[in-house]
């Protein structure tokens, strides 16, 4: 039976090992793009202003509440349809816009990631000693070197174990957009059952590619996590 | 885009769909109030096989997709089909609806008994020995110490679970079961229509308020001997 | 200097090369879930009789051309948003569709079918025989419509793609398929459909098979249109529609005869 794995012409090793490759790109492409969401919606909700912290609640709300696939699915059908009215109507006949299947997944993914970040990110904000900040004042660094030198360091200290998990769920979610045509490992799985008839097989052994991402990247984190906390003397 | 149009023209479908993923999501929450404390108690107590095993188990659950789990139990059950007919498990397999309570059922309780073994372990040593110091047996420790401690503990962190099991629910859309999601898809598919994702959207929305809000109310109840304004026992006006 | 010759040489040959490539190229989507019409083979390619017709179009017309694979639901709204130009995937010409999307003419003739199991002893299909049976179709698909319209008491279950439809039929998750003939014909002859078989007479009315299966196209490429229809008349005239027909199928799928 495990020729059917094989690579080439007759085994299904090598559609899974490329359906991986996309898997690990999308969720690669999603991150940074993530992040940086996060980040915004993050100085949206500690925001003076209360229409702006309540743009930020709104947007986290939303992100949050809505199934994962709903928000796909809105990104995939609702902006290409909305791309299309736009660009017929100041651009009749044109070539028009696209959304590739990929774009769309990435950028649902990437809106999710942002709104759960912006809280991990906004805690880890938080969790920064006050004393620490006012010290900073006291011996006259300017807000932007607060920023650099004493917030961000101990961010990515007290932010790390949040986003970790984060990351684990997007790993994750990108099986969604198999749903949407975009080649992942789940989708290719999919091919495979459709040519061998065995689906539990194939599933099977697509559950214990994610497991295995899982477990690495677990181990990859508690290592950062090891790493960002190694000035810090342990109660 | 006609939000008002739409909602007439599909609100019974809407409200077909709307109570499908009602009724996924509160039999798995229902199912899952038995199996998560045995699950808990498992990963506190067991012994180094079975809690080895148990641990392998949440693992798996944890690391691997939801949509997968889905695919491999409903897809894959048909592998199995002679094996199920033998043991008179065919029928209940067969439904698509049963296979998705059973996969969100797995899903949440690997979740769940996590957060609620943290609660176990955050009961102070002391009650228990208290409990034990005035004969009370394992079970009545269990029911009057240990677990009204644990869930108190572990409430805010089960309520995340619950609205997880609300959007896990929408993926029993790809698997034939018509919930809001698929209703949902079917008109989009049918009309073109992107209002009607709005009014899937808003839905949504309500259901997890909803269970925020109830999780709230169950949660100062829960905690209501905490609060120095409530009247003390036998204090009352 | 030599060097740099050479580079604005070898840059103005790139130049060229580009220029004499940039015939028209056509992107054409279809489900490769659709056996033996569209599919994926066991090398992981997109074969199938829509695909080496596709191909032959596009030879006729001077274009190149890349098939993507696109999953059915989303294969309309794929093609309105320029995700590609033409969709070569067995579609049914019907009514509700030549609302979003122009057609060619069809390129075969479609019929729709019961697939029952082999003991199940089903021949007579009414909303009264089908209530409370578990009745499968593809959504977004004809079948879907007409199970939906015809058989409103049934338990009606939509799947995503015609492959996962095959396999539930043959696990006995579902009691009766619709499939169109073709495929249906095909399905019952392979190892995973000995479970089944072709009931009751073939679904012809137009109201839901349509005109037959057309390559779909946006509205307003009514240029591309013209050509695609003069292509189909060629490949038919000329012998190569018997040909391509005649390594995937015993009969004419043109006349269905």
């Amino acid at each position: 039976m495990f020729d059917q794995f094989s690579f080439g012409n007759t085994g299904w090793g090598d559609e899974l090992l490329s359906g991986l490759g996309v898997t690990v790109r999308l969720a690669a492409a999603t991150l940074p793009v993530g992040l940086l969401i996060g980040f915004g919606v993050a100085q949206l909700l500690m925001a003076r202003s209360f229409m702006l912290r309540a743009v930020g609640v709104g947007y986290t709300t939303l992100m949050r509440g809505l199934p994962e696939i709903l928000t796909l699915f809105m990104v995939y059908n609702g902006v290409g349809l909305a791309l299309k009215s736009f660009s017929q109507h100041f651009a009749p006949g044109g070539a028009g816009f696209d959304i590739s299947p990929f774009v769309a997944g990435t950028t649902a993914l990437a809106l999710v990631f942002g709104a759960f970040a912006a809280e991990v990110i906004r805690g880890g904000f938080i969790a920064i000693p006050r004393g620490q900040i006012e010290a900073g004042q006291a011996i006259g660094m300017s807000p932007a070197q607060i920023f650099w030198r004493i917030k961000l360091p101990q961010l990515w200290r007290f932010a790390l174990p949040g986003l970790g998990n984060l990351w684990l769920g997007l790993l994750k979610d990108t099986s969604l957009v198999s749903i949407i045509a975009v080649n992942d490992l789940m989708r290719m799985t999919k091919v495979a059952v459709g040519v061998t008839k065995q689906p539990f097989t194939f599933y099977l052994v697509a559950c214990a590619i994610y497991w295995v991402l899982c477990l690495f990247s677990e181990t990859a984190l508690a290592r950062m996590e090891r790493r960002a906390n190694r000035g810090v003397a342990r109660a | 885009m006609d939000l008002i149009g739409t909602l007439l023209a599909n609100w019974p479908r809407l409200l077909d769909g709307t109570a499908m993923t009602l009724k996924l999501t509160v039999t798995a929450a229902l199912i899952s109030v038995v199996i998560t404390p045995l699950l808990a108690l498992g990963r506190v107590h067991a012994g180094p096989v079975a809690g080895g095993l148990l641990r392998l188990y949440v693992s798996f659950v944890r690391g691997t997709p939801l949509l997968a789990q889905l695919f491999l139990v409903f897809y894959g059950s048909g592998q199995f089909r002679p094996f199920f007919q033998e043991w008179g498990l065919w029928g209940f397999i067969r439904e698509p609806f049963n296979c998705c309570v059973l996969v969100l059922v797995m899903y949440t309780t690997a979740y769940q008994a996590e957060i609620l073994r943290g609660g176990i372990q955050a009961v102070p040593r002391g009650e228990v020995e208290a409990a034990q110091a005035v004969g009370m047996t394992y079970r009545q420790i269990l029911r009057r110490v240990i677990f009204p401690h644990a869930v108190r503990f572990a409430w805010p962190g089960l309520g995340n679970e619950m609205i997880i099991l609300v959007k896990g629910s929408a993926l029993a859309s790809v698997v034939t079961v018509f919930d809001l999601m698929g209703r949902s898809r079917q008109i989009f598919l049918h009309s073109f229509d992107f209002a009607i994702y709005i009014w899937a959207a808003a839905i949504y929305l309500m259901i997890t308020a909803c269970i925020v809000l109830l999780w709230r109310l169950i949660e100062l109840r829960l905690a209501r001997h905490m609060h120095p304004s409530s009247p003390l026992p036998g204090a009352s006006p | 200097m030599k060097t740099y010759l050479k580079t604005l040489l070898r840059g103005a040959a790139l130049c060229a090369s580009l220029s004499t490539a940039s015939a028209e190229s056509l992107k054409l989507a279809t489900e490769a879930a659709y056996p033996p019409f569209n599919y994926v083979g066991t090398d992981g390619k997109i074969e199938g009789f829509d695909i080496d017709f596709g191909m032959e179009l596009c030879k006729r017309i001077g274009a190149d051309c890349e098939f993507v694979a696109q999953d059915w639901d989303g294969i309309i709204p794929g093609l309105l948003t320029k995700k590609y130009d033409l969709i070569v995937a067995s579609m049914n010409i019907t009514e509700p569709r030549k609302k979003q999307v122009a057609f060619s003419d069809p390129y075969y003739k479609t019929a729709m079918t019961h697939i029952v199991a082999k003991d199940s002893g089903m021949t007579e299909f009414s909303n009264e025989t089908m209530k409370g049976k578990v009745i499968g179709a593809q959504t977004g698909s004809t079948q879907a419509e007409y199970v939906q319209a015809k058989y409103p008491d049934a338990d009606i279950r939509l799947y995503p793609s015609q492959v996962e439809l095959n396999l539930d039929m043959s696990n006995g998750r579902i009691d009766v398929m619709l499939g169109d003939l073709l495929p249906s014909i095909d399905f019952v002859k392979t190892e995973e459909g000995a479970c089944c078989e072709v009931a009751g007479p073939p679904i012809v009315d137009p109201a839901f098979v349509g005109e037959g299966a057309g390559i779909a196209l946006r509205q307003e490429d009514t240029a591309l249109r013209e050509r695609v229809n003069k292509a189909i008349a060629e490949i038919r005239a000329d012998g190569t529609f018997k040909k391509l027909n005649d390594k995937y199928f015993t009969i004419d799928i043109y006349t269905l005869q």
